[in-house]
């Protein structure tokens, strides 16, 4: 089943000029060459201040002039793509191209069949991937859920595997921040895409790590996504810097604090392995001013979906963009408005991976219901960015005379050519009132029935047992090698 | 009292509502030159203020960034007027001591300072031990400190067991029976509290207060 991604978008959004692009990068450069970004890893500091940066060793503080950042910067590929285990289901990253994945790393899971909500597993985790496998509208996976019955120094590792055994969709890991679990990572994938020179030309794994908001990265993250870089593993530095908490209540501001963050990052990548597949990574937002809390979601999570696709255009990377972000408890109607217009925005201004389908509460708690309506809403956000088709053709002037006044198109041969190219729901409710009055179903319940029939019926040719031994004996190697934590 | 005692008050309960650590701080000066009793200043004035920012936070009239501003502005009265009472051999009651911090092998902090922020502005006192706090040193913290309540944060999935190990410190250090342990962070649940055997657990920072004044309450 090929993949439903989003192939040269009609649809184009404007939302910050490129005078305001500058401004924004020159105030970034700026704040990293002045304020400084906190590295609290010796081998970064030692990067960083090999190529130029004033380093504070005692606060891990970084200073990096704006040139240096911007020669680094320049020298990350472009355009590349995602690997997958089946070619066919490769990802371009060009500039033209919008893909999907799924949304991680949650800690609990609205079972499908019961719909009780409980602690996720390993086991979530290939269920999960299974139902995603399943879905075109999912180009790419992310660890869903967190395996919690698995040892945390190798759970990333069993999480990945999981995936890897029912799915040969790219996968892109946000839950690996340790060396040893990136070299063993990197070993899976070699092993996968069949040695280190092959994985290099086909990256089958993509590594996403996190920043610190604000103006700070995270050790382990940073000598992790150095791992991956120099295997030739696409690495993406994702900037959470909320409003009013973990970045300045202002959008514009925020934008700052996150961008600073990220090309920080991506220039050390660059330092050190130049050349390597870098992407731009964000799921900006507001901080919720009654609660404090990350939730997801709202006017300004949309707007720096599209504003952080402006910013990686500018650097001439590819962008990992968190949309389908919602605070909502269970899908339904603030699920539908978060995620419809994120996916929207974050389209309509060409973000390369949009991440994010199936998780409630601020992406901690995974939902099949809301997984499968997340398809859908794709394929909405799909449609409309095919736009609208000007041609002689589509002009219909020949139906239209054949037809004339009163008539109707029903039955012309016009109709009967092109009618499948309009959209038709599988979860919109069309049917007359008094069906639904009888059965008084919805979006939820067949969202759930179509998940467990996924559930029941899709299974994926397995992974090639040899392989799948090697993989699982290099995950041991590393529980046994790993320190038992303290 | 005199009406300019009365404005006075007025006016610190005001620097806290408005969230100005630096008039806070001047205001409790200007009670100390004034020959105010420190107690009655921060009992008549300031607390005033944390009570009706409360309240105001409660009803939606206030943000988040209000009570932490207004924290701001208490503390800054507070270490004026209690380093002052310090000196007289008299001391605020606190509301109760708490021993605070993220959890070895975690270093994120906003979440956890908020919470602190809180605590010192409802009237407890609070040890923050920091970042990558080893398990351990949670129980050795406070036992020193003679902490009732115990607050381990995590934000990650990776580092939440190691609340569990918080816990198990506590016991072996004989703790558990008189230390009241309230768990927090992004990944962690009230099912996940409750199977680790904590006895709180808040979504937010203003939950927490809450909850940590009910399990003080309850206390021996």
């Amino acid at each position: 089943m090929p993949i439903a991604s989003i192939e040269d978008p009609k649809l184009s959004l404007n939302i910050l000029t490129p005078d305001e692009v500058r401004r924004l990068h020159t105030a970034t450069l700026d704040v990293i060459a002045s304020v400084g970004v906190r590295f609290p890893s010796a081998r970064a500091l030692d990067i960083l201040e090999a190529h130029g940066a004033a380093v504070d060793r005692a606060t891990q503080i970084a200073r990096i002039p704006g040139h240096v950042v911007e020669e680094a910067l320049a020298k990350a590929p472009p355009a590349y793509s995602l690997a997958a285990l089946d070619p066919a289901l490769d990802l371009p990253l060009d500039g033209r191209h919008s893909h999907l994945g799924t949304d991680g790393c949650g800690v609990e899971v609205l079972d499908a069949f019961t719909g009780e909500r409980r602690r996720s597993t390993l086991q979530d985790v290939s269920d999960a991937a299974r139902v995603a496998d399943a879905l075109d509208a999912i180009a790419f996976h992310w660890t869903p859920v967190s395996a919690q019955d698995c040892p945390p120094e190798s759970r990333s590792l069993h999480e990945l595997l999981a995936i890897w055994e029912v799915s040969r969709k790219h996968v892109q890991t946000e839950s690996i921040v340790t060396v040893p679990e990136a070299r063993a990572a990197v070993e899976m994938a070699a092993a996968l895409a069949g040695g280190r020179a092959e994985l290099r030309r086909r990256p089958v794994l993509s590594i996403m790590q996190c920043t610190l908001s604000p103006l700070a990265h995270d050790g382990g993250s940073l000598e992790a996504g150095l791992v991956a870089a120099e295997a030739g593993l696409p690495v993406g530095y994702m900037t959470m810097a909320s409003c009013a908490s973990t970045g300045p209540a202002t959008l514009a501001g925020n934008l700052v604090v996150g961008n600073a963050e990220v090309i920080s990052a991506l220039a050390l990548m660059q330092m050190a392995h130049p050349g390597c597949p870098v992407y731009y990574a964000a799921a900006q937002t507001a901080m919720d001013l009654r609660t404090g809390a990350y939730t997801g979601g709202g006017p300004e999570d949309y707007l720096f979906g599209a504003a952080t696709n402006r910013l990686a255009d500018f650097y001439n990377v590819p962008l990992s963009m968190g949309a389908f972000a919602t605070g909502a408890k269970e899908p339904g109607w603030q699920s539908a408005v978060d995620n419809a217009f994120s996916a929207f925005m974050a389209v309509s201004t060409g973000a390369d991976m949009l991440l994010g389908a199936g998780l409630l509460y601020g992406s901690r708690i995974l939902s099949y219901e809301m997984l499968v309506m997340d398809a859908e809403i794709w394929s909405l956000v799909r449609a409309m960015h095919r736009g609208i088709v000007v041609d002689d053709e589509t002009l219909a002037l020949d139906a239209i005379r054949a037809v004339g006044p009163g008539g109707n198109f029903l039955a012309h041969k016009h109709t009967k050519k092109h009618m499948r190219a309009l959209w038709l729901p599988t979860l919109m409710d069309r049917r007359p009132y008094g069906v639904w009055e009888e059965k008084r179903d919805g979006a939820r319940e067949w969202a759930r029935e179509k998940a467990q029939a996924l559930l029941r019926a899709h299974h994926p040719a397995p992974l090639d047992p040899r392989l799948a031994a090697e993989l699982r004996r290099i995950i041991a190697t590393l529980e046994q090698t790993a320190p038992a934590p303290a | 009292m005199s009406a300019d005692t009365e404005r006075l008050y007025e006016s610190m309960m005001q620097s806290i509502v408005e969230g100005e650590p630096e008039d806070a701080e001047r205001l409790a000066r200007e009670a100390l030159a004034l020959g105010l009793d420190p107690l009655e200043a921060i009992n008549r004035g300031f607390v005033r203020g944390i009570n009706e920012v409360g309240a105001r936070f409660g009803c939606g009239e206030l943000f988040l960034p209000d009570l932490v501003r207004a924290g701001a502005a208490m503390k800054a009265a507070t270490q004026i007027l209690e380093a002052e009472m310090l000196k007289r051999g008299t001391a605020r009651r606190a509301a109760g001591v708490i021993v605070l911090g993220t959890v070895k092998g975690d270093i994120h902090e906003i979440g956890k300072n908020l919470v602190g922020t809180l605590f010192t502005a409802n009237g407890f006192r609070v040890h923050d031990l920091g970042v990558d706090v080893p398990y351990e040193q949670f129980a050795a913290k406070a036992a020193e400190f003679g902490a009732d309540l115990v607050g381990v944060s995590a934000l990650l999935t990776t580092t939440m067991v190691g609340q569990r190990r918080v816990m198990e410190a506590l016991e072996a250090a004989g703790l558990r029976g008189r230390v009241k342990v309230l768990v927090g962070g992004a990944p962690v649940t009230r099912e996940w509290a409750r199977e680790i055997g904590a006895d709180g657990y808040s979504e937010d920072a203003a939950g927490a207060v809450a909850v940590a004044r009910q399990l003080l309450s309850a206390h021996p």
